[in-house]
């Protein structure tokens, strides 16, 4: 960490950014001050809304001009003022001196053209190169970025290649021009953990090969551990912490950055509770297969064959939490969907208190539906935004057949339980916050009094202070209801806090099974392992 | 619904449209009032430039008021315009939303026949309609749906097929909701927006084809409308040009201020837009 000696890169003085009148708040990001350092990783940590995504914006000279613009403040580099600095000398700038990387490689990448095109069109229009010079140039950016068989790859469509793939090509095109700056937002949230471990290391060892300054804005504090040398916390626009990555992450001054850190779920298992040895819901065997393709009364296309379930046995017991983790395409949310009978499963069991319920009918399915329910991953997504929500959560016991006198005060009942006011009754879902609508969404689910309640990462979508909240609010209830629960999750810290057991899913197949804290402790499958190493900042919280 | 106004009032342009229709409908409403007679009457002298012989806007070769014609004509393409719209609404609405819930064969064919009749060129087609069927208002209302609902069966398939896979659809099917109270009550008042929209851009289709077959001579032979006035006038152009000039105008007002108000409420019902400026 060379970063004090040296001239900073970038300079960020009193940066201003308004948002348009009738906002939240006047500014996105108010008063920052920063410096980058060459060879440093400096990174921006923050809540959604923290403005920490315009900052970066605002340094590419990216933002959605005229409604969000700097108001105030400077952004120096190599002598230049990039505020004040016009159009035509900025796209010089982008992309040979300062380059970004996106969150999404698939909609930053243009689907129609191959990765060899798009990598050579930075070079033509940056600098004078014949083709077969821009060719071999383009070759040797993608075997840096080790993606397999770079010749190859320069003839591939973006939607030809992985996730993981994307990232690294869009990684080689915005090293092309071997700039100074690299800006990275969010570059790792699409991917599967063990393809962000990979990528991190990944822009590491470029950053270290090349020199580059590295401007990087993430959430996740574990990856903040894994890669920053300096860290900077924003909270409502406002940098309200710097220091280097040890002071921050080890001992936050602030408040805020406290707060936030403490909400990252520990990587330690959580202790065992003593619970009955009598299963509530076993699966058995269940498969399942999707096919795709074929087209108009199966003219048209091959059909592709994708094994979402195959063979998955597994047992939840009384007042458990069973955990189900595997990244995605694991079929681990299939797995789900087939048990509250969304999805129907072709072959195998569900047996929950001695039925079995993959054969059953609609009708026949109904009396069971209140015994077996379901909380929704996506909280903006899994409430009808034109109902309100008293209604949303009443329709249910109204459909099974309570009288609606009855159902209405019950809502108002679980209103209260999971922590909102019983004014929320009469609103629309738009009027309130991620947190506040999945808290509707576990409403809506217990108010039929389940015995099982089936969680489809259920805190994925949400802020790291308030997934700590709901998951609280999850093991409160559980408590209180004497729920099992299944609750799946891509996220190990998530699963240690929560789950009894768990099973580790790949392409379909339950590769694992046991009680949380063994498998931490002794992983005995190979892809466990790989994911428990892949979780980022594990040396750091481990516990 | 105040809301709503007040997204409604920044389109300027759709504002005067929904005045002037509001204007046209107040014109259809009080014909019988301001002109009390059957405007087939013959009202005086033929071929009365406007202004001349007590006629406001002058009159046709058989002496028949054109402003007469003009006030009852309103009637007749706003009832047209708004019933065909309604049954092709309607229709369109049921069929696209089966395909787009059902999905699987159910879908295929719904579309496979909605295509069929998107190949026939539509007015073509309504001619043909018209002609086989006797020209009555019934019929031209059919002849119109039957070309138009199309659109609509392709616009809510669209909206169906998103959000049948959305998480609150799903939810519904956990608590055992059946598929209609899902289809009508779920899905649909979602996707009303658009279809509104739609809507109140094919009444003004509508009130076109109408006059064009009227035009033609397929209008029902009893009722007065701005198609038959100007098929009335065609071969007096350059003689009388009053006769198929000012139901002309007529045609092109309604229109005009029927798509500023489907642009409006575009504008108004349309989030994405809602979320700029």
């Amino acid at each position: 960490m060379s970063t004090v000696e040296r001239a900073p890169l970038l300079e960020i003085r009193d940066l201003h950014v308004a948002l348009p009148k009738g906002s939240e708040r006047p500014y996105a990001v108010q008063g920052v001050d920063a410096d980058l350092a060459p060879g440093e990783i400096l990174c921006i940590v923050g809540e959604s809304g923290s403005g920490k995504s315009l900052m970066s914006r605002a340094v590419m000279g990216l933002l959605p001009k005229p409604h969000v613009h700097v108001s105030q403040g400077h952004i120096a580099f190599g002598g230049e003022d990039l505020v004040t600095i016009p159009d035509t000398r900025m796209r010089q700038i982008r992309g040979s001196d300062i380059s970004m990387i996106f969150q999404e490689p698939m909609t930053a990448l243009n689907p129609v053209m191959t990765i060899g095109e798009q990598i050579d069109e930075v070079f033509r229009f940056h600098e004078k190169m014949s083709r077969r010079e821009r060719r071999e140039r383009a070759v040797g950016l993608l075997a840096d970025v080790q993606l397999p068989d770079p010749v190859a790859s320069m003839s591939a469509y973006p939607h030809e290649l992985s996730g993981g793939q994307r990232q690294r090509a869009m990684i080689a095109m915005a090293l092309a021009l071997d700039p100074k700056i690299l800006i990275a937002d969010e570059p790792t949230t699409a991917l599967d953990v063990t393809t962000q471990a990979q990528i991190l290391r990944l822009i590491k060892e470029m950053q270290e090969k090349h020199d580059t300054g590295v401007l990087f804005i993430t959430h996740d504090f574990g990856v903040v551990a894994d890669i920053a040398d300096r860290v900077a916390v924003m909270q409502g626009g406002v940098m309200v912490e710097t220091g280097t990555a040890a002071e921050v992450l080890n001992d936050p001054q602030h408040p805020y950055t406290r707060r936030l850190i403490e909400a990252v779920p520990a990587l330690t298992p959580r202790p065992p509770r003593v619970q009955a040895a009598e299963p509530v819901l076993e699966v058995k065997n269940l498969t399942k297969t999707f096919r795709s393709g074929g087209g108009f009364l199966g003219f048209g296309g091959k059909e592709r064959i994708v094994h979402a379930a195959k063979d998955v046995t597994l047992e939840l017991r009384k007042g458990e939490t069973l955990g189900i983790v595997g990244e995605s395409g694991s079929g681990k949310s299939t797995v789900a969907r087939c048990i509250v009978r969304l999805v129907d499963a072709e072959a195998g069991e569900i047996l929950l208190g001695g039925t079995d319920l993959r054969p059953l009918g609609r009708a026949e399915m109904r009396p069971h539906r209140s015994r077996i329910q379901m909380v929704f991953q996506d909280p903006y997504a899994s409430l009808n935004p034109r109902t309100k929500v008293g209604a949303i959560i009443a329709q249910g016991p109204i459909i099974q057949g309570m009288p609606r006198r009855e159902a209405e005060a019950k809502t108002r009942d679980l209103l209260k339980v999971v922590g909102l006011d019983e004014r929320a009754y009469d609103r629309y879902p738009h009027e309130f916050s991620g947190g506040q609508r999945q808290r509707i969404g576990i409403a809506r689910a217990l108010v039929l009094g389940p015995d099982v309640l089936v969680a489809d990462e259920p805190v994925s979508a949400l802020d790291v202070s308030i997934q700590a909240q709901i998951l609280e609010l999850l093991d409160e209830i559980r408590e209180r209801m004497t729920l099992s629960m299944i609750f799946i999750t891509h996220d190990l810290r998530v699963a240690a806090q929560v789950c009894d057991r768990l099973a580790v899913m790949r392409h379909g197949v339950v590769v694992e099974t046991g009680p949380t804290a063994e498998i931490f402790r002794a992983p005995q499958h190979e892809y466990t392992r790989a994911l428990l190493d892949a979780v980022p900042g594990k040396a750091w919280r481990a516990g | 619904m105040i809301q709503f106004w007040r997204l409604f009032r920044r389109n300027r342009s759709a504002v005067l449209g929904l005045v002037i229709l509001i204007l046209i409908i107040g014109m259809a409403a009080t014909a019988h009032l301001f002109f009390p007679e059957d405007p087939f009457r013959l009202a005086g002298r033929s071929m009365s430039p406007p202004g001349e012989n007590g006629f406001l806007l002058g009159s046709d070769s058989l002496g028949r008021d054109v402003a007469s014609g003009i006030a009852h004509g309103a009637k007749t393409s706003l009832l047209i315009g708004l019933m065909a719209t309604l049954v092709a609404v309607g229709f369109g609405t049921m069929m696209g939303g089966l395909a787009g819930y059902y999905g699987g064969w159910i879908d295929d064919i719904l579309m496979r026949v909605t295509e069929m009749f998107q190949t026939i060129p539509s007015f073509i087609f309504a001619i043909l309609l018209v002609a086989i069927m006797k020209p009555s208002i019934e019929s031209i209302v059919i002849a119109i749906a039957v070309v138009s609902w199309p659109a609509v069966a392709r616009l809510v398939r669209g909206e169906f097929l998103s959000l049948r896979g959305r998480e609150f659809v799903q939810a519904c099917h956990t608590l055992g909701m059946s598929d209609a109270r899902i289809i009508l009550r779920e899905i649909l008042p979602n996707c009303l927006s658009p279809i509104i929209v739609i809507g109140s851009l094919m009444v003004a289709t509508a009130i076109l084809i109408e006059s064009g077959l009227a035009f033609l001579g397929l209008g029902d032979p009893n009722i007065m409308s701005w198609g038959f006035q100007i098929g009335a006038g065609r071969t007096l152009l350059r003689s009388a040009w009053w006769v198929c000039t000012f139901p002309g105008i007529a045609i092109l007002i309604t229109v005009l201020a029927i798509n500023l108000v489907g642009e409006g409420l575009n504008d108004a019902l349309n989030p994405r837009l809602r979320e700029r400026a």
